[in-house]
């Protein structure tokens, strides 16, 4: 934030200093250091934990990286879709026939996966952010059930409702990983670029940009900003950032269904982002670890009344956490923040 | 003689039966500093929407710098010069003074479609300054929502100039504004570079006077005189259509007695 230092203008290596607000530099140092001891600690998981629960974890980072790119979408843009699980889903089938049919290698197969998904997303969303508010929510149902459709009903190509199966596993210069934990390692290295990536888009200019539209998009018009093309930019890079969650999911699960691309999974998601706090990309990276925990490893054990569970913690959330997990963590910025506030105003 | 900056000619917008601006040709030459007045309902704040494009015309050209502008889009409009500030502050409420004034400035002078991070930092130390002019330079990290409602109005004025504006319309720029603070703001409007063109629409006439070397009144959608402010003070129609009948509507609208201490 100080400009006392030379006009080092667009310098992208200055990413710290300008992605973040002044008021969090207080916090930044503790930030770092929570970030890389949970960085040390999500490393060394399969060290540490057995295969099923490294491959739970997987699935979680799996599902963090695709609700952050949802947050793209909800919490940054304020354009909330309900048919986001269908870029998702495009990447999915996508790195599964690419694997099936030409090659297997990890880094081809998400990469196509994300193309897959932003080429989607570029398809329809020059239509769907036309709109806003309930009617984009519309529209992005109708994308999300037409893809699934489609995927249900081209079953010489995605296996219709049985999936498409029989996924080979990730190979990394031509080696198959098949053991839990080196797929995992493959799934948190990507997921962590694809963060990174999500954050850097979010703390550019044209992540500003597309907060003044979230909240005032007739004023970011009359300052010479044309909405239209920061919103179908964003619906792009997050379509594209699905398919590459989607892509990952296939080469973990190793069988995509319909459902991936359906309204279920869309539904979930958007439960995860506002669960975790949407706009704040960690956030509903952490709402989307709790709705996989509770969905697949403590739902099947309470006699199939894990959706009941999710359904009370999202209750309970929105009553108790009306910001997500990521407003817990704005108290204390808050209070921080009303007290110079009040003394300025004195 | 060179084209005036703004161009009106027969320009008109109507809603159903009303007429709301009715065929106003007016113009407006390079480093103008030009009122707007007239009682409410004169068409003031709709004129200014047709000519920042929020509103097309129903009739009309206008012209900016001598090229037509009357089709384009407001964005379009507005990175031809046009900037404005709006009657009811229209800010970035989620965010920090600094960030909304970013907003704006990094459309000129930074990277704004960049998606990745950049120091920015010509366009922060122009948001640093117009801070600092505004009065808001200790208020930068604040959320604009925690802004009272005179400095909110700053910020909107720092946020148009942010725009780098040739053409800076300026609706009622000082209601709701201290007398501190509107006399900060005269000095400061008073202070902007001649390539800058002002168009003011105000209902505090002392501020007007102080600030404009011209003024147009408007009437129930009409252009009724364009002059100096002495004559604009001294026409007997004026009187009577606005100052006249009108005074006391003028002064229980929006102004409190306070504000007459102004100028």
């Amino acid at each position: 934030m100080t400009v006392d230092s030379p006009p080092a203008r667009g310098t992208p290596g200055a990413t710290a200093a300008a992605g973040g607000t002044p008021r969090r530099r207080g916090s930044r140092p503790l930030a770092a250091v929570l970030g890389l001891v949970l960085l040390a600690v999500l490393a060394a998981v399969p060290l540490f934990v057995d295969p099923f629960g490294t491959n739970t974890l997987s699935r979680i980072l799996v599902f963090a990286l695709f609700a952050m790119s949802l947050d793209l979408l909800v919490g940054i843009t304020g354009l909330p879709s309900l048919g986001h699980a269908a870029w998702f889903g495009i990447g999915a089938y996508t790195a599964g026939l690419v694997a099936e049919h030409w090659t297997a290698e990890g880094v081809v197969t998400v990469l196509l996966a994300a193309v897959a998904g932003a080429v989607g997303a570029a398809a329809t969303g020059w239509l769907a952010v036309r709109s806003s508010g309930v009617f984009f929510l519309m529209l992005t149902l109708a994308i999300g059930e037409l893809v699934h459709q489609l995927a249900q009903s081209a079953d010489t190509v995605t296996g219709g409702s049985n999936g498409l199966f029989g996924i080979p596993s990730i190979r990394v210069a031509g080696t198959p990983l098949t053991l839990a934990g080196y797929v995992y390692w493959f799934v948190l290295a990507v997921v962590l670029l694809g963060a990174l990536g999500l954050w850097l888009v979010s703390a550019s200019p044209f992540g500003a940009a597309l907060r003044g539209i979230r909240d005032n998009e007739a004023r970011m018009r009359s300052l010479g900003y044309t909405p239209f093309r920061y919103k179908y930019a964003a619906f792009v890079l997050a379509g594209g950032f699905a398919g590459l969650a989607g892509g990952l999911f296939a080469g973990l699960v190793r069988i995509v269904n319909p459902s991936d691309a359906g309204f279920s999974t869309s539904a979930l998601l958007l439960l995860a982002v506002i669960l975790g706090g949407a706009g704040t990309l960690w956030g509903p990276a952490l709402g989307a670890a709790v709705v996989v925990l509770v969905r697949d490893t403590y739902g099947p054990t309470l006699e199939g009344h894990g959706p009941l569970l999710l359904g009370v913690v999202f209750v309970l959330a929105v009553y108790l956490l009306p910001q997500g997990v990521a407003g817990l963590a704005g108290v204390r910025a808050g209070i921080g923040r009303r007290r110079p506030a009040r003394e300025g105003s004195s | 003689m060179t084209a005036p900056l703004l161009s009106l000619s027969g320009v008109t917008r109507s809603f159903g039966a009303l007429r709301a601006v009715d065929d106003v040709t007016l113009d407006v030459p390079a480093g103008a500093r030009h009122a707007l007045i007239g009682p409410n309902g004169a068409g003031k704040s709709t004129l200014f929407k047709l000519v920042t494009g929020e509103m097309p015309v129903t009739a009309g050209r206008i012209r900016l710098a001598g090229q037509d502008v009357t089709r384009l889009s407001e964005p379009q409009r507005a990175r031809r010069g046009i900037s404005q500030t709006l009657q009811h502050s229209s800010l970035f409420l989620s965010q920090t003074v600094e960030q909304n004034v970013l907003l704006a400035a990094q459309r000129r002078h930074g990277s704004r479609h960049s998606p990745v991070p950049r120091r920015q930092a010509a366009a922060r130390e122009r948001t640093r300054a117009l801070l600092a002019d505004v009065g808001l330079a200790d208020r930068a990290t604040v959320p604009v929502a925690a802004l009272s409602h005179g400095e909110r109005r700053q910020v909107e004025v720092a946020l148009a100039l942010a725009c780098e504006p040739t053409l800076l319309l300026l609706d009622e720029p000082a209601a709701g504004m201290s007398p501190a603070e509107s006399a900060r703001l005269v000095d400061l409007l008073r202070a902007l570079p001649e390539s800058v063109t002002v168009v003011v629409v105000e209902h505090d006439l002392d501020v007007v006077f102080a600030l404009a070397r011209s003024v147009t009144v408007l009437h129930l959608g009409r252009v009724l005189l364009t002059g100096t402010p002495d004559e604009v003070r001294g026409d007997t129609a004026v009187q009577e259509a606005y100052l006249g009948t009108g005074r006391e509507a003028l002064f229980l609208d929006g102004a409190g007695p306070a504000r007459r201490e102004v100028g």
